[in-house]
Parts: structure tokens; sequence; C-alpha cells
């Protein structure tokens, strides 16, 4: 079974060192998403898995073989890019079968191939076409189509959808995810895009600065960031932060924020709350209510988003967002009750920006 | 009226006439004088040459070089495609002719193909080094010809390669790969990397991501490369002298040894029709080329 497993990597271009010791291994069959900021290196670390750029240390085991001095064609993964990268002379057709007749299939098997992955894929029409006359989406469907045929056990996704609009993107997201189903193939998928992240991850592995922020399933990234970075990196609308000062009474644990107390009963600390200590409160927008509780909280702005409706208030001297149902009547200028689900936000120490 | 008046008039009566009259302004009017002027002068030469060469030696004896031919005649081309002599022989430029086609041919799908994989290699498999290496063939193109020629003449002799056709070809392909790897680098560092990326996933190794994914894409710079070769290595006169050996000089070298192998009068008129005839190709070239040339002009410019 195709798992893959990462140890130790060292990349350098030059002096600038892009991975330092990361490790990371992905199950068989799983979607493991890589996400961040670009320049966090993830790009770096699924072009060196594809066996494009060389490691400077460590081991790279397929299978618990180790690949690391393996060409790219050995390695038995397929890639889709970014940039599509469709061969600009050859048809459609052409650019489906060429892996193929590279590796010296027979014609009728190759055929047979390129007519399943155009099928899958809906692409047929498009068969005898050149690139030039695809759109983006279309094109996107022939690399992804490209890596089909190669009947590999992994797949790499070098930001497949970055170069679309959100529509198209949208609709190709949905594709790439039953596929997956379909395939059950194991997928290493890159993007800065936390929503196909969340979408077709099974695992999402969050990274900045070269660094595996935080590794987990979907729900644990966005429930439970790790840190701030991830916290603010994962959601839209954006998680916002309250600076606040934890208060230790006995047993009974509190933040102030600003001249509210916020009571942290709920809150499931990792590790004995220090008193005095200065955190920050991350309340998503649906981790905060209005028309109850014992805030009040000044609208400031309405932004209604269609399903739903985003409402910014002062709670204090801090601005906080809360997602409503459409249909609450809510204007700018009104003083609302609000509540805070303490078992739900996320508290972070001001100093490390680590999850307390 | 505003000077942005002025320019949005214009534009609607060109809008509503598609025969706009073109504004015939002092500048304008300068400007094609110095250009025609410039044109006569430089085609003044073509003209002394291709009329003299229609006339009998009878009319040019008597000294009226921009006189039209009294008696037209065609003798003096004959003369120089079949008998003309080039040092003993009497055979006219026409073996020259051949032989620089026998030299050209090879020469110029040698160097092309040599550039072109030099140019990959440089650009997509990036060595240690690969920048001082480029550096170092950049600097074969601005070292004097001359300088290389008695080395090159004791390295093809001991090669057995001095004074054949092979051994030229060899010569032509050397000198001219400084150029052909900066125009073919050139043109594939624009490729996107992924290209190469993708062809690698799909399995192919140097020879053949070069040959089937690179080289198709490569029709524009092949074909500027094509031009600049052909005229350059037509035009070539030294090395063939030095390196093709007597039966194997191209038309330029015949050319030479024509207007140089005199007995009794100056043919004049033979002699004119056999520089035509040598020029003829290149310039067919570029007529024929335009717009490809200018591009690998400014192509070749980058060189510096």
């Amino acid at each position: 079974m195709p798992n893959i497993s990462i140890e130790n990597l060292n990349i350098k271009f030059g002096s600038v060192t892009v991975l330092d010791g990361l490790n990371l291994s992905i199950a068989d069959r799983e979607f493991m998403v890589l996400l961040g900021p670009s320049g966090c290196g993830k790009s770096t670390l699924l072009n060196t898995v594809a066996g494009l750029i060389d490691a400077n240390d460590g081991r790279i085991l397929i299978d618990g073989t180790d690949v690391i001095n393996l060409e790219p064609k050995d390695r038995g993964l397929a890639m889709v890019f970014q940039s599509y990268a469709l061969y600009p002379q050859m048809t459609v057709r052409g650019n489906l079968g060429f892996g193929l007749k590279v590796a010296g299939l027979p014609k009728n098997e190759i055929e047979k191939r390129v007519s399943d992955a155009a099928d899958l894929l809906q692409i047929r029409p498009l068969l005898d076409r050149k690139p030039a006359a695809l759109s983006g989406g279309q094109r996107q469907r022939v690399a992804i189509g490209r890596a089909l045929v190669r009947q590999t056990k992994i797949f790499l996704f070098d930001e497949p959808l970055s170069n679309l609009d959100a529509q198209l993107r949208a609709e190709l997201r949905l594709e790439i995810k039953r596929l997956h189903q379909r395939l059950k193939t194991t997928v290493i998928y890159v993007t800065h895009d936390q929503i196909e992240a969340l979408t077709l991850a099974d695992r999402i592995a969050v990274m900045k600065d070269r660094i595996i922020q935080q590794l987990g399933t979907p729900e644990e990234i966005y429930e439970r960031p790790a840190n701030r970075f991830v916290a603010s990196f994962v959601g839209s609308p954006a998680m916002t932060f309250l600076p606040a000062t934890l208060q230790v009474l006995g047993a009974h644990v509190s933040a102030t924020v600003g001249s509210i107390s916020v009571p942290l009963e709920h809150y499931p600390f990792k590790s004995a709350p220090e008193n005095g200590m200065a955190i920050e409160l991350g309340v998503r927008p649906e981790q905060s209510t209005l028309g109850e509780g014992p805030y009040s909280a000044k609208v400031e702005m309405v932004e209604p988003m269609g399903a739903d409706t985003l409402v910014w208030s002062k709670l204090g001297e801090y601005s906080l967002s809360t997602r409503v149902d459409a249909n609450t009547k809510i204007l700018a200028g009104e003083t609302v009750p609000l509540s805070l689900s303490t078992n739900k936000i996320s508290l972070f120490a001001k100093d490390s920006g680590l999850r307390l | 009226m505003s000077p942005s008046d002025v320019s949005s008039a214009a534009v609607i009566n060109a809008a509503a006439s598609p025969k706009r009259k073109s504004a015939l302004t002092i500048g304008r009017i300068g400007l094609y004088v110095f250009l025609i002027t410039a044109a006569l002068f430089f085609l003044l030469p073509l003209f002394v040459m291709l009329i003299t060469s229609v006339k009998p030696m009878e009319e040019i004896r008597n000294g009226n070089l921009l006189a039209l031919p009294q008696v037209f005649t065609i003798q003096p081309w004959v003369k120089a495609w079949t008998q003309a002599c080039t040092g003993l022989k009497c055979e006219g430029i026409q073996v020259g002719f051949w032989n620089s086609w026998f030299i050209l041919i090879p020469s110029v799908i040698v160097s092309i193909a040599a550039g072109a994989l030099n140019g990959y290699a440089l650009s997509f498999w990036k060595i240690r080094g690969a920048e001082i290496l480029f550096a170092i063939l950049m600097l074969g193109a601005f070292v004097p010809y001359q300088v290389y020629i008695f080395p090159l003449v004791q390295i093809t002799s001991k090669l057995g390669l001095f004074n054949t056709l092979p051994g030229i070809v060899v010569v032509h392909t050397i000198f001219g790969l400084p150029v052909m790897t900066l125009l073919f680098r050139n043109f594939y560092v624009s490729v996107p990397r992924d290209l190469f990326s993708a062809a690698r996933v799909d399995g192919c190794g140097f020879l053949r991501i070069f040959w089937s994914v690179m080289l198709p894409m490569s029709t524009p710079i092949i074909v500027v490369a094509a031009i600049l070769q052909t005229t350059g290595i037509w035009n070539d006169f030294i090395l063939g002298l030095v390196f093709a050996g007597r039966d194997n000089w191209p038309m330029t070298v015949q050319l030479n040894n024509v207007i140089n192998s005199t007995q009794g009068e100056r043919e004049y008129n033979v002699q004119m029709a056999a520089t035509i005839l040598t020029a003829l190709v290149p310039m067919l070239v570029y007529f024929l080329s335009g717009r490809y040339f200018v591009r690998g002009i400014a192509a070749g410019a980058v060189k510096g």
C-alpha cells in the first residue's frame, strides 16, 4: 500500500534553507493537503516528493522503499501542475497518451486508457484540439487526465486550481474530491486556499516558515487551531482576536477583556492556567451569539452574505464578528446582548502564540 | 482648438472615412527625402553592377559607368557561371556555388542542433557552474576569429580534418556555437519550468524531453537561427579559404579567384555577374525572411 513517509528532510538552495528536518507521514489512500502562505516550503516539499528537487539530507519512503535517489518516473506517481504544463504542440490525445508512449505501452492500451480518462473527465469532444484552443478549466481537466492515465497509486497536485476563476475552482474542487473517492489513491495536494484544504483533505498540514505548524483533520484545524497563525490562516470570515488577561481565583478562571470579564469554566485548558497571563481570545464568527447573553455589544456594520449575515459589533473597545441567520433583523447602531461559546473559543498565549 | 480637440477630431475623421489622408507635414517630407536619397545611394552600386553585367565589353571600355546598355547581353552571366577561370581551372563560379551548398547545409544543421542542445541543457539542467560555463562560451563570441585560426589548423590537421568537407563543417559549428547557444538558451529560459517537470514525471530523460517536448516548440527560434547561420556561413570567406581545401572552396573564395586571375583584359561584366550570383543566396534569404530576420537581429543583439 502506498503510504509515504518523509523523514528528516533537509533542502537548501545555495545558502538558503528551505526545509529543515521535516517529518511527515501520509497514510495509504489519504488525501493530505499542505496548506500555507507562499514561501512556506510546501511546493518545495511536493517537488521533492516528486523527485524534481534533490534533497540535501533525509529520506522519503514510499511503501517502505527509500526513493530519494530515484528519478520521478520511477517513483510511481503522477503530478498536476498549477500552470497546467500541457505540451503545446500535441493534441489533447497526444498529451494524455505521451507518458504511456514514453513508457512503451502498446497502442491499443494507450488508446483505451486515454478514452477512459476522457470519459471520466468529460473531455472526449476536446481530444483532437491543441491546448491553445482550450479554456483554463478545460486545460486543467486535461492536466488531471494526463495524471489519471498513468494509473499510479499516488497523485501530487501543485496548486492546481489557483489559476482558475472562483466558479471553476469550486467546480473542479468537487471533481477532484469525487475522483479521489472513486480512485482511492494517495494524494498530496498543495494549496494556499484554506477552503480547498478544508473541503478536500482527510488531513491538513498547515505550514509556515518551513515548519509544519499543525497536522490534523480539517475539524481539528478549524476547531482547535494549535497556534495563532493557524487560527488566523484558516477560516473565512476570519477569526477575531481579543486581547485579554487571565484571572485565576482558586478554581474560578476568567479572562478580562477590557472592562468585561469572560468566565472560562468550560474552556478545556491543556495545562493549568496562570494568573495574570497575557492572552488572546480567538473567536470565530459562529462562536458568539447575538440576541441573548451577559454582554452588550454595539452593532457597527452588517454584511449580508446571502446564506447568512456577518455582524460586526463592538464588545467594549474591541471589534468582533458574529455570524447570524440571514433573516435576523439587525441594524447598525443598535445595542444588542451577546454571548460567547466559551467551550468552543480558542485561547492563545500572547507571547508564544500557542494554544492554551 | 486645443491639442486634445485636434486629436479627437482626427479620430472622428478617421472613423468616419476609412481613406484618411495622411498628414503630409514638413517633417514627413524631410523624412521621405532622406529615405529616398539614402535608398538611391545604397542602390547605386547594385545598379552599376547590374547594368555592367549585361553590357558587352566594348561598351564598358567607353567608360560610361552609369549609362544603360545599348546592346543587351546575358553572355557575361553564362560565362561567369560556366567558364570563368578560378586559377588554372576555367569551369566558372558554379563549382563554388555547389561547394557552398555542401558546406552550408551540414554546417547549418549541425550548428543549430548543437546550439539548441547546449541552450536546452544550460536552461533546464542546472549543474554547478553552469553560469560560468555559459560565460566562458559567450567569451568565445567576442574573441576575433583570426586568433583561433592557427591553433585550429593544428588541431584539424592532427585529426585529419584539415582541407576536408567535414573539417570546414566542424569549424563552422564551433564558431557558430556561442551565438546559437545564446539564442536557444534565451528562448528556453522563457519556457515554463513546469513543462519540463511534467515531462520528467511522464518519464522522459534528457534527450527525450529535448526531442519530444522542447524541439517541437522551437520552430520560431530555429527559423531565426537558420537565417543567421545561412547568411553567415554563405558569406564566410576566411574559414572556407583556410579549412575547406582547394576542392571544397566555397563560392566566396572562388569569386575572389575569378576576380584576381586575369589573363588579358579585365572582364568587368563577367566579374559583376559572378559577384551578383554569389550574393544571390543571402539576398534571397533576406528578402524572403524579413520579419524573422529582424527578430534574429534583435535576439542576437542581446550578446551586447
